[in-house]
């Protein structure tokens, strides 16, 4: 039976909580609150039909893209088709590896298209799109492994930086990947392009054929994965530090290729404990790999 | 769709996703699970699936809109733990939570956070007989030196894991795999260590340790010679002369005072190794891993030939583990040679005897760490002062609601027995260091006195609102309520 979506203020009063099938939405807007009462209407407006949108297209979205796909109709599905295709010349990829950054965008753009607001963030799932308007900032702290969860660092984004989506990709996440990193989180102009560069950093993260990581075809897991049957990561067992910096070095030529390209700002990569950042030497780090503040005994 | 998929994936319809799902597996949102062939919501939180499993009695987490009705909990039977406090993501709020509430008429004040402990480590009680490995040799996990062997104590090898010097110590290899060990123990999840020149071992708090790919059933029930003390009465008369094996004693029934008081015959029985007093010898063989802890696996090769003058053919023999795990018996030919024969009935209870007596064997995990300087300042702005009060009795520590230990002396040193606390309570952050949760309970006004952060209390009722991010769980039945309001003492 169709469960209905869920639109509903979270108790601290503040945050709205968007959710429906596999979306879910957590939401802050920053405004006056008139402004801020009408971006989360705008908000849960634009929610109501955004599944039902991308469902209609779903084997289109579920395929691979390739120099003459055909463009999907949707505008939520034209963001996830739009972040990918830069992708599509140099590897296997499909729309799904930007869905959650691109729905985030979508709502994000429906609030501020309909409210001034100072600052809003929608976060899924760990994908955000942001909005910063002046003199406003966004602070994030990085969790490497979901079943462990501790911040390994944190971020914050100021409106001068050119940074408005972050998205983290990995195995031990809820989509299914091609590499073994335990977290990859970018920083790109947009939230549905940090998914699709996160996912695609995260799967160049690999050691092929190593004994340690056990793998199997995406369809025996999930029979209408969009993987088919490329093998995912199911497994990595503990790496000697010369292959972890092997798949390390693996995945940030490619995260620094596609930040020549203009496709990302930044990247922190982690493997088993280790981190590896890739971000432009001219701008001011504002991703620092720390303790967040938990108090130090 | 045109695939055919196999008989047992079904679709979940919850969606228009519309996705298939194959038994035993969750759909895109890991909400809903094909569990035998049939749909079910499931809850994501690993921690409520956990305790249900476990049957600990759960308050339902409550999804309703709008505010809290107080009626489910009521605001002083709930205490607030600093699991999650200072790590929620990806809303991410700082530590600490200073909560308040009124306990049977008096404003009590816990502090809640989680501390980032680079001074900590495990204590870990291995109850074994066998041989672990030498004392002060090191303790590996992957290879890497995560601690070593300290005392032998009654029953059990205690091993020390951790400290500041393996996990910042050392390379950042030794950091990190002590940092994931300590981790693993403290949440109550399979660790394997290897000892230099020792044992390999298995171990998870509150279950029987592996040795050697062994599992450790019983702690024996005393030494050989205890042994001997305890059961010659029931050996009387059924058997002519028994030996208990054991690393430490080994006990001889017809040289001991106790077969001597008896007037048990003398066999002229020798053994290998020192003799202590009559009846009781040391280093019988090498420690080890086969009987009562030594390396025998035959135990006749602890024996010397049996002399005409003092032995007779048919003399019955008992040989025996501390444990009553191992055990053989013997009658002696004509030429007065053990040959092995089945265990008389007689004897049989006297050997399932010393088996009961002995209790299960455990691996216990004691967590060790020290709230530093900067983890008081989050409580008060007089750190000492703290430290002080702990002293002094009038706060309370408790670790996820588990009573802590603190140890005399100065700073706030404390232990706690991991399972005591609730599931998953241990995080870390890569420095490397472990983060644990850390509670302080104290009356208002003795928190104000101290220069406690009194502008940030806040009241119970105000936290538990925020409940999309909590778990309620049940106190576990042998922790004493943390709330109490007149702090006595710190249980131990």
């Amino acid at each position: 039976m169709r469960e209905p979506a869920l639109i509903r203020m979270l108790p601290d009063g503040r945050r709205l909580h968007l959710h429906d099938g596999p979306i879910d939405l957590i939401i802050e807007a920053n405004g006056s609150k008139q402004e801020v009462a009408i971006a989360y209407e705008a908000a849960a407006h634009r929610f109501a039909t955004i599944l039902d949108e991308l469902c209609a297209e779903l084997p289109l979205l579920r395929g691979s893209v390739q120099k003459n796909s055909a463009q999907p109709q949707g505008v939520t599905a034209h963001r996830m088709f739009a972040a990918v295709e830069p992708f599509s010349e140099h590897c296997f990829i499909t729309p799904m590896a930007a869905v959650a950054g691109s729905v985030a965008e979508e709502i994000l753009a429906a609030m501020t298209g309909a409210a001034a607001l100072d600052r809003a963030y929608v976060n899924n799932g760990g994908d955000i799109a942001l909005h910063l308007a002046a003199s406003q900032h966004y602070a994030a702290g990085m969790v490497e492994r979901p079943d462990r969860p501790s911040l390994f660092g944190s971020l914050k984004i100021s409106t001068a930086d050119p940074v408005r989506g972050i998205a983290t990709s990995g195995w031990r996440g809820r989509s299914f990947s091609l590499g073994i990193a335990d977290a990859v989180t970018v920083l790109a102009d947009r939230a549905s392009a940090a998914d699709a560069a996160a996912t695609v950093i995260a799967n160049a993260v690999n050691l092929p054929n190593h004994p340690a990581v056990a793998r199997v075809p995406a369809r025996d897991i999930s029979p209408d994965s969009d993987l088919l049957d490329l093998l995912v990561t199911r497994e990595v067992g503990p790496l000697p530090l010369p292959d972890i910096k092997t798949a390390l070095d693996a995945g940030v030529r490619v995260a620094e290729t596609l930040r020549n390209r203009g496709l990302i700002h930044s990247a922190a990569l982690c493997l088993q404990s280790h981190t590896r950042i890739v971000s432009p030497s001219s701008t001011p780090f504002f991703m620092e790999i720390s303790q967040g503040s938990l108090l130090h005994a | 769709m045109t695939d055919i998929f196999p008989p047992d994936t079904i679709r979940c319809d919850a969606c228009p996703v519309l996705c298939y799902i194959k038994r035993g597996h969750a759909g895109a949102c890991d909400r809903y699970a094909n569990i035998e062939g049939q749909l079910v919501r499931v809850d994501p939180h690993i921690l409520l699936d956990r305790a249900k499993s476990q049957g600990t009695p759960l308050v339902p987490f409550l999804e309703r809109e709008g505010d809290w009705d107080g009626k489910i909990m009521k605001g002083q039977e709930t205490f607030v733990t600093a699991i999650g406090a200072g790590t929620t993501y990806p809303d991410y709020k700082p530590a600490p939570f200073i909560v308040s509430s009124e306990v049977e008429g008096v404003d009590m004040v816990t502090v809640v956070t989680e501390g980032i402990f680079s001074y900590c480590g495990v204590k870990l009680k291995i109850d074994t007989d066998r041989h672990l490995g030498p004392e002060r040799n090191l303790v590996r996990a992957h290879g890497e030196p995560v601690g070593h062997v300290t005392t032998a104590e009654y029953g059990s090898q205690m091993l020390s894991l951790g400290g500041v010097h393996h996990l910042t110590g050392g390379t950042k290899s030794e950091g990190r795999v002590t940092c994931e060990t300590l981790l693993d123990l403290c949440n109550g999840k399979e660790v394997e260590l290897t000892i230099d020149e020792g044992a390999s071992v298995r171990v998870a708090a509150g279950q029987p340790p592996v040795v050697n790919g062994q599992r450790e059933e019983r702690m024996r029930v005393g030494c050989g010679s205890a042994t001997i003390g305890m059961f010659a009465k029931q050996w009387f008369g059924k058997v002519d002369d028994v030996v208990v094996v054991d690393d430490h004693i080994t006990g001889v029934l017809s040289e001991h005072q106790a077969g001597k008081l008896l007037g048990v015959r003398e066999t002229g029985i020798a053994i290998q190794g020192r003799r202590s007093t009559p009846g009781r010898y040391f280093q019988v063989a090498e420690p080890g891993t086969g009987w009562g802890g030594t390396n025998i696996s035959d135990p006749l090769t602890i024996l010397k030939p049996f002399k005409a003058k003092f032995a007779w053919p048919n003399l019955r023999l008992l040989m025996v583990s501390t444990t009553g795990e191992q055990y053989a018996y013997y009658e002696l030919d004509e030429a007065l040679r053990p040959v092995e024969k089945e265990l008389p009935e007689a004897l049989k209870e006297s050997v399932a005897r010393i088996r009961e007596n002995c209790e299960p064997a455990l691996a216990s995990v004691i967590f060790m760490g020290g709230a530093g300087g900067s983890l008081r300042a989050g409580v008060t702005e007089n750190p000492v002062k703290l430290t002080d009060s702990v002293k002094r009795r009038l706060t309370r520590v408790t670790c996820g609601g588990a009573p802590a230990y603190i140890w005399p002396g100065g700073g706030i040193t404390f232990m706690v027995d991991v399972t005591r606390m609730p599931e998953n309570a241990f995080g870390y952050v890569p420095t490397p260091a472990l983060v644990a949760p850390i509670e302080f309970t104290l009356k208002k006004s003795d928190y104000a006195l101290l220069g406690g952060h009194v502008d940030y209390v806040r009241p119970l009722a105000d936290v538990l609102k925020e409940k999309e991010r909590q778990r309620q769980l049940t106190s576990l039945p042998q922790n004493p309520w943390p709330l109490k309001p007149h702090v006595e003492s710190s249980e131990s």
